[in-house]
This record gives structure tokens, sequence and C-alpha cells, in this order.
């Protein structure tokens, strides 16, 4: 089943190229989905109402739970069909709604991912699979509710939809892991075969799992969202509300609604919520001008309905509330998409601006009213036959209620199609009489009724009328249709829905639905609810209840967002002050503070150190600590620098008495260069940093010293808590042996620990590639006599180092071969050869060390990066793993046997990696581009000099 | 470790951070070598001194601490000079090196948010 929801996200990602080639086209071709979701459907039809349900597990990340578990059972075979029954009429509906304008490509791709998460939903059998199906219809619903119209109002009501249902997914998520827990296993066929004991821990399961799919279905008091989503194209609220995001709250109560109605915790809120739902929201549409918003709010109504049957567990409920959700998903889907084609051709969907549509649209207004007709439960139509299932469902006070919903309904369906499609032209208006012009956006809610402003504004005649395309009223038709032809002969349905219910309630009893039942209780209160409602409209047609303007349902709506993006606003403000000085000191403080209070819940103890490991040791500890003050103190850029080469040059000779020539090498070796880019940046610049506000510098300081006390505390700490050093052991007594080396550094940092030098040079080489970025990319024009080359003209300094270049090189080669027995390596190496440039260009500017080396610095990055990563994986052609140490023996004539170990490659691929660093930042520092792929590498002779004006500029200011 | 080497790396810690929270980026830049100093200093500490690590020395210093502060000085330098080029770049810009206080975060922070 999974590659049906393959299938759905491909067409998902090539749709929105397909919009830009096809248009509306492209729409067409999304509902290949449906339609092959259907043919599938129908193939396993046979079996699965035989009661055979079709399951299908892969297995993902078992430990976790999360599996990717499917079953097609007879009511997810119901689901199924209509998600994609209806999402098929809405794709070809929406190719006739969209216009070019409308990024048919983007909406084509939102709309066949959101009927891939509902399928893959209600195909679901895994809880997390479940849960991500259910969040995935939540986005995608907020990306198609602001389509259209990107207004505040648009983009708001799209916020609130998906804050309110993610945050009923929330809850879900966590009832769905307490559930799964208690009873051992993520699925839904095993929850219902073998439900968790009823203690504390599953009654919170179960009022969290409620809150999502209450929230989910827009049940009050989380009802806000689904009106305000109005602003959504109207093939948008047609699918929603007849097939998908609404109905999985639904789905997921019946799911559980049998398992668990034996609780008090599932069956009192399924009660309470469901009922308040079915009056206010019955309530809300008959004070509604606008179509789409009379629809919404007996969409909640209809839902809250559902709610109460499915969530009950009882067999005969269930049984109606099946029956309801087949002829909700037709009558619904159907009144929207006359929704949108009214408010295409008439260009307003305002209740007092319509009318007449009867004689100039009559198919369409016979689809209305086959529709609505369906909604109030008129014989013998599919909504009549599930409103006589419910009616003898229930009794006492739910029975009640139950009627006066149905005499809501029928009121509202009236309502709907009275004036725009029955009542002629001109007809008086009502209780509004305002002429309000009521755009689609408007009034999301609808609760305080922002149109009802009243007053003679002048009443515009009906609008022109033109008339829909067949896209626009064969989906309705199809739909209505459908509602008629299974009203009359229910036994085409009763087999499906008998083998939903069997499958949701084991050795449930068939649901017996017929047009006629006899003479009994439920033909008698749906008499009443018709007549009933037929009174109910025509008082409200007079007035009496818009008029009175009623406080607004408590929702959990607007507010709540506003609340939220207030609260989001604060935090942020909080955090992110915008200050860099103050982010630092947060992060260095925590950095600091959190191994304290670790270290103070439990002290390890310390052991006293000695003193010093020589005389020398204090004596360069001393101008250490002494040239590091001064850097902090030092006001001159230049002195700062050459005080920060100082400190370098101090720590490499406190290396030295440790005992780590190797380290000591790399260290002289990277202050020599970086304090050669130091000045070469900071000449450029104002000899003097400029001077701080005083008011900053003693938290500053009193950061630095906590910072500074805490770095010795753990110094201590940590040398003393470092009982045996058994890795290094085994290096050192493993060197020699395994790999012939003499030079155990050299030997972790090329064989032993290979993989971690690899991933530094990949560093090294990102730092490199964002020093290019900086200071080449979108560069401002440069400024002559700001950036100028600094170099000597001395003809004897220029000549010594041209001799000494090659020499340089050849040792730094020769660094590179004897890393294993001797200090060196592939890092000191590749200094000294960046060394050695800088001085060609020390002497002579950037044209004389281009001449030196004429190669581009960001191939030759590459190029080392490739080399190294070539001989870390040669080892694969041995059938070895990445890194196995190997070595290459070549006899060479006369000469004898050269010995190769494959880390020297890697050695090289260091070396040129450390080597296109120093270039590339020698090149930027020094004011110099690096070249692009088309400019000439190597310069044109002395054409490139590094631009004359540079070297005038030089020249007059020269030492 | 010894004592002068621990009240060393303190200091180097200290002064590092005491660049690091300034507003010029130059000086941001002096602050990350000296913290790197810091870090390999207090890295090769955490291990025993003695001659230099070959096969066959006697007494040999602690290895591991010393390839991992190998690398790690070549990976300052690297951060290093990408501030410093940050540095430049700011310059060539607006004259100054300086980060200033972002002005969008100021506005939420006073609470001036659209919804």
């Amino acid at each position: 089943m999974r590659w049906l929801l393959v299938l759905h996200a491909a067409l998902a990602v090539i749709a929105a190229p397909m919009g830009r080639r096809l248009g509306t086209r492209a729409l067409l071709v999304c509902a290949l989905a449906p339609v092959v979701t259907l043919a599938w459907a129908g193939w396993h039809s046979r079996e699965v109402i035989a009661g055979r349900p079709l399951e299908e597990s892969n297995a993902w990340v078992p430990g976790l739970h999360l599996d990717l578990t499917f079953r097609l059972d007879a009511f997810s075979l119901l689901m199924v069909l209509i998600v994609a029954g209806v999402g098929l009429l809405v794709l070809v509906y929406s190719a006739g709604y969209l216009d070019e304008t409308a990024s048919p490509g983007r909406f084509a791709a939102i709309m066949v991912a959101f009927a891939g998460a509902m399928i893959g939903l209600v195909l679901a059998d895994n809880l997390f699979l479940l849960y991500a199906c259910w969040e995935l219809t939540s986005l995608a619903s907020y990306a198609l509710i602001a389509h259209q119209d990107q207004s505040r109002t648009a983009r708001s009501a799209a916020l609130q939809s998906l804050l309110v249902t993610t945050t009923g997914g929330f809850a879900m998520l966590a009832g769905l892991v307490v559930l799964g827990q208690r009873s051992g296993s993520y699925t839904l066929s095993a929850l219902a075969a073998h439900p968790p004991p009823l203690d504390g821990a599953v009654t919170a399961a179960l009022l969290l799992v409620l809150a999502g799919a209450l929230t989910k279905s827009a049940q009050v008091p989380a009802h806000g969202w689904l009106p305000a989503a109005m602003v959504a194209p109207t093939p948008v609220s047609a699918y929603l509300h007849a097939a998908a995001m609404v109905k999985a709250g639904v789905y997921l109560v019946a799911r559980l609604g049998p398992v668990f109605a034996v609780a008090a915790a599932w069956r009192w809120p399924v009660l309470v919520c469901g009922l308040a739902s079915l009056l206010l929201g019955g309530w809300q549409a008959l004070r509604e001008r606008d179509l789409k918003l009379i629809l919404a709010g007996g969409t909640i109504a209809q839902l809250g309905l559902m709610i109460v049957l499915l969530g009950s567990g009882q067999p005969a409920a269930m049984g109606a509330g099946l029956a309801l959700l087949v002829a909700h998903a037709a009558f619904k889907g159907a009144l929207f998409l006359v929704a949108g084609a009214v408010d295409k051709s008439a260009d307003t969907r305002d209740l007092a601006l319509l009318g007449g549509l009867g004689r100039r649209l009559p198919g369409l207004a016979v689809v209305a009213v086959l529709a609505a007709a369906s909604m109030a439960g008129i014989p013998p139509l599919l909504g009549f036959v599930a409103k006589e299932a419910s009616l003898a469902a229930f009794t006492g006070a739910t029975l009640a209620t139950v009627v006066v919903g149905g005499t809501l309904t029928v009121a509202y369906a009236i309502r709907f199609t009275w004036r725009p499609f029955l009542a002629g032209p001109g007809a008086p208006a009502g209780g509004g009489g305002g002429g309000v012009a009521m755009t689609g956006s408007g009034g999301p809610s609808g609760a305080g009724g922002t149109s009802w402003t009243g007053g003679a504004v002048g009443v515009p005649g009906p609008p022109e009328v033109s008339k829909p395309g067949w896209l626009l009223f064969l989906p309705p038709a199809v739909l209505a249709l459908a509602g008629l032809v299974l009203g009359v002969a229910p036994g085409l349905l009763s087999p499906l829905l008998d083998a939903a219910l069997r499958a949701l309630v084991p050795g449930a009893p068939p649901i017996g639905l017929a047009v006629w039942h006899g003479l009994n209780l439920p033909l008698g209160l749906s008499a009443l609810t018709i007549a009933a409602g037929v009174t109910a409209f025509a008082v409200s047609e007079r007035g009496v209840w818009p008029r009175r303007r009623l406080p607004p349902a408590p929702e959990v709506g607007r507010a709540a967002v506003r609340g939220v993006v207030i609260a989001c606003a604060r935090v942020t403000g909080v955090l992110e002050p915008g200050s860099l000085p103050i982010y630092l000191t947060v992060t260095v403080l925590t950095a600091v503070g959190l191994p304290t209070a670790a270290l103070l819940w439990r002290w390890p103890g310390a052991s006293r150190p000695p003193l010093a490991e020589s005389p020398l040791q204090v004596v360069v500890a001393a101008m250490v600590v002494v040239a590091s003050v001064a850097v902090a103190r030092a006001r001159r850029r230049l002195g700062a620098a050459l005080l920060l080469s100082t400190v370098g040059y101090g720590v490499a000779a406190l290396f030295v008495i440790h005992g780590a020539p190797d380290l000591a090498l790399v260290q002289f070796l990277v202050e020599t260069v970086s304090v050669i880019l130091f000045v070469l940046v900071f000449r450029a610049m104002p000899e003097r940093f400029r001077p701080q506000p005083m008011r900053g510098a003693l938290p500053r300081a009193a950061v630095a010293v906590v910072v500074g006390v805490f770095a010795a505390g753990f110094a201590v700490l940590a040398a003393s808590a470092r009982a045996e050093p058994t890795v290094s052991r085994f290096y050192l007594a493993r060197a020699l042996p395994d790999l012939g080396a003499r030079n155990v550094v050299d030997t972790i940092i090329t064989d032993f620990r290979a993989l971690d030098t690899l991933g530094e040079i990949s560093v090294l080489a990102i730092a490199a590639l964002g020093v290019v970025n900086l200071v080449v990319v979108g560069r401002p024009p440069r400024r002559p006599g700001v950036v100028a080359g600094w170099f000597s003209t001395s003809t004897v300094f220029r000549s010594t180092a041209r001799f000494v270049f090659p020499t340089l090189l050849l040792v730094s080669l020769l660094l590179v071969t004897v890393g294993h027995d001797a200090p060196g390596g592939g890092f000191a190496g590749g200094l000294v050869a960046g060394s050695a440039l800088l001085l060609r260009y020390l002497a002579g500017g950037g044209g004389e060390a281009r001449r030196a080396l004429r190669v581009r610095p960001v191939p030759l990055l590459a190029s080392g990066l490739g080399v190294a990563v070539v001989a870390a994986a040669s080892s694969w052609a041995e059938g070895r793993p990445l890194l196995t140490h190997a070595e290459l023996d070549l006899r060479v004539g006369a000469v004898g046997e050269l010995h190769l170990p494959l880390s020297l490659g890697f050695e090289l691929g260091v070396y040129l990696v450390v080597l296109g660093f120093v270039l590339i930042s020698l090149r930027t520092a020094g004011g110099e581009e690096v070249p692009s792929a088309a400019a000439e590498p190597g310069g044109a002779g002395a054409g490139a000099e590094g631009g004359a004006p540079a070297v005038g500029a030089n020249r007059e200011a020269g030492p | 470790v010894t004592i002068v080497i621990a009240l060393t790396v303190a200091v180097l810690y200290a002064t590092g951070t005491y660049l690091l929270l300034q507003r010029s980026v130059g000086r941001i830049a002096l602050g990350v070598f000296l913290l790197g100093h810091a870090c390999n200093l207090l890295l090769l500490s955490s291990g025993r001194g003695g001659s230099p690590p070959f096969a066959g020395a006697t007494a040999p210093a602690d290895p591991l601490p010393m390839a991992a502060a190998l690398t790690a000085i070549v990976i300052t330098l690297g951060t290093s000079s990408l501030l410093l080029a940050l540095s430049q770049r700011a310059f060539l810009e607006r004259d100054d090196d300086e980060v200033r206080d972002d002005l969008e975060d100021r506005r939420i922070a006073r609470g001036e948010v659209e919804e």
C-alpha cells in the first residue's frame, strides 16, 4: 500500500513544474492519483467486504515502534472511497475553477499531497504513522487555506487552523504513546483487539486523544478555525469538509469508540462536545449571509452528530453514523462546489445579493436543491435514510437534542437554497436588509456578524450571471445524484456499510438502511423536524434572529492565536536582544556554568599538582602571560598582532618543554603564517582600534575572570581525573610493529585516527571557501590606496627570496615524507610551503607570488581533499574498510625496493589542502582576488603585478 | 599538569574571552587565537609530559593529546582567518569592523511586532 503514497508524493513533486507548462491541466494529470486509488480499492473491495482485511508491514525503526504498517479493512475501504472519490471530483472541478494566475501547479501539488496524507491516515495501522499523516493533513490545509488570498486575514486564518489542529495533534500524540505503552502494541488493530485496562494513565490518554480528534473535527469549543478557514479557495473547502481533514477526527473517534466507550472519560466529552456542536453550528448557520459560512456552520453541526453517533460504540448508532458519513460527504461536497460555481458566475456569495438563479441556471439549481434536501433529510434521499437511522439510535435528552439539531438543519438548508435559487430576482431582502457587498474573504468567523450593518446602503439589482462551464457543473451533479441514487436504493451501499460496521464492532448486526420502515417514532420525529425547520426558517427570514446579536460563542480561536504570536515575540525579544556581546556572554557563561554545577554536584577531588616541570617553563609561561594580557589591552592593531605572535611562539616553546616537537613545529609555522595574515589585513585599517566605552569593560573583565578561574580549576581536575592513558599506551606499543613508523603522533593523525583528520581538513577547506566568499563575492569596488600591496621593493630581498624558494619547497616535501619517523608530516609541510609563498609575496607582491606557483588556489584545495579521500578509500579496492593500513612495495630497478605506506598519499592530501588554504588567505588578505575560473591563474607576466596603482601607492608610502 | 601551566591556561582563557566579548571583529579574531592557544595547552596538559613520543622512547610523553592539539592548531588558523576575512569585508563595506546591534531584533524586543 505504500506505493499508493509514493504515487501521491511523486505526483506532488512533479505537479509544480507541470503547472508551469500545462497550467490548470496539471490538475487533471494529478487526478490520476485518486483514479488509481479508486481502481485499487475497487480491485480489493470484494475480499475486504468479505471480512479479510489487506495488511502490509514494512519495518522501519522497530526499536521505536516506527513501522509502516498499513491495514485495509472495510471501514478503511469506505474512507478510501470517500477520500479518493471526492478528491477526484474536486481536482476535476478545480481545473475549471482556478485560472492560470492562481498558480495551479502549486495548488495541484499541495492538493495531491493532501489527498495522499489522508489516504495514508485512513490506511495506517501503526499509531505513529497515523499521527504523521494526521499532521501532514494539517500542514497541507494550512498551505491551501491562504493559497490565493494573501491578505492578513487569510494568513491569520491559516495560522489559526494550523495552531489549533497541531496543538490538538500534539496532545493526541502524547495520548497515543501512553495507549501504546499500556497496551504493549502500537497498532490500531492490536489496540482494538487487546485494549489496555482503564486506569488513570489510560483515562488521561483518552482525554488527550479526544482533544486531538475534536480539534481536528472543529468541535466546540475549538470550532472557530473552520469558519475562518472559509477564505480558502472553494474546492479546498469542499474537500476539507466533505472528505479530508475534519473527517480525520471522526475517523479516529469511530476507530476507538467501540473500544473505549465504556470509559466515562471517553463517553462524556464525546456526547457533550458533539451535541453542543450540533446546536451551535446549526444556530450559527442560520445567522450567516455568506453561502460558504452557512455551510461551515452546518459542517460543525453535522460533524458533532457524527462524533456522537460513532463515538457511542453502540452498533445501531454507529451504523447510523456511517450512513451519515457517506451522506454528508456527498451533499456537503456538492453544496460547496455549487457555492463555488455560484461565486464564479455571479461574483458574489452574499445571500442578500443573490436571487433568481433557479431560472437562469436551472441545472445548478436542481443540483443545489437535491443536495440541500439530502442535508435536510427529505425522503427519498440518502440524508433522510441516515437521519432515520440516527433518530432510531437514541432516546431521552439526547434524542430531543438531535431533533432540535435536525430542525436547525432543515432551516439552514432552506436558507441556503431559498433566496439564491428559488425566490425570484429582487425578492424582498429579509432580516439583514443591507446591501453590503460581501467579498469572499470577509468576516471569517461570522460570530459577530461584521456584515450585518443594516441600513439602506441601496440595494443593487441581482448581479450579472454567467453560465458556469461543464467542469464546474459535473462534479457537484455527480455527488448530488449519488445522494439520490443511494437514498432510493440503499441496498447498493448496505454491504459496504455493514462490513465497515463489523470491522469496527465485530459481530454487529446489519444496519438495515431503508427509506420506508413503516409508521414509527423516527418517521414522526423526522416529519416534526421538517415542519419545525420550515417554521424556523420563516421566522428567521422575518429578521427576528439575526438582528439580535448574541455574544460570540466561547471559542479557542483568534484570541489564542494572537496570544501565541505575542508570547513568541516576548520570548524572542528576551532570548535575542540583537547584541553579539550579549549572545557570547550567555554562551560562555553557560559553557562554564553547567560543568561547574556538575562538578559541585559530585566533586571528584584533586591532587595538588607540581609547581613546574622545569625552571625554563616558569620563564616562558611568564612571557606568555604578560604578552597575552598586553594583547587584550592593546590599542594599536599592528601592536596587537605582533604581541599575539609573541604569545604563539611562547606557547610553541611550552610545547617543546612538554615533549611535543611535532606540535611545536606546527605552532611555529602557524604563528608565522598568521602574524603575516593579521598584518596584511590590519595594515589597511586605522592604526588604532576604536576606543570602547568604559561602561562595558568591567562586566567583560568579570566574565573573563570567571572563565579563567574555571579553566584553571578544570585543568587541575582533569589532569588528576585521568588515571591511566590506556589508548596512548596502545598507540605507543603498536606504531612500530604494525605501521613501521616511529613518530607516534604522526601515526595517530594519518593512520589510527585518520578519519578525524579527514574531517579536519574538510573544515579547513570549508573555511577557505568562506574566506573566498567573504572577500571576493559581491565585493565593493576597490578604493585605491586603502588596500594596496605592501611589500618590499628591495631587489636583494626579492632575489634572495627567489633563491631560497625552491629549497623551502623541497624541505616542505621532505617534511611530508619523513613524518612517519621524525617530526613533520602533511600539516607542517603544507605550512612550510605556504610560508615560502608568503616570503615571495613580501619580497615582490602578488605578481611575484603568482609567478612562484602557477596554480589556482581553489582547485588546489579541491585536489588536496580528493587525494586524501582517494588514499583513504583505496583500501576498499581490496574489500577492506575505509582507511585500512596498506603498503605499496615497488621494485625500482637497481635502486632497490621502495616502501610506500598508503598513508603517505593521505599526508600529501593534507599538505595540498593546507597549502591551498594559505594561498587563498594570502591572496584575499593581500587585497587580491582569487581568480575566477575564467581568469588566467598564472597572471600574464608582469601585467598582473597586483595592479599598478597599488604598487604606485605603496612606493609613495614605502618604507 | 603543573601549577604554572594551569595559571597560564587561566590567563589565556581570560584574555581570550575578554577580546571575544568586544564589538570589533578584528579583536574578536585575536581573542579566538588566544582561546585556541588556551585550549591546546589545556589539551596537552591533560597528558603526562616527558620525552618526545617516538617508538622506543623511555618515559615518553602522552601522544594522544598532542595529536588532538596538532589538528586543533591548524583549525584555529582556519577559523581566525575566516574572522579576519569578515573583518576585512566589513571594513571595505563601511569603514569599520564593529558588529552593531541587530535593529530588527531590537524592535522585536521592544514589542513592535506584526501579527
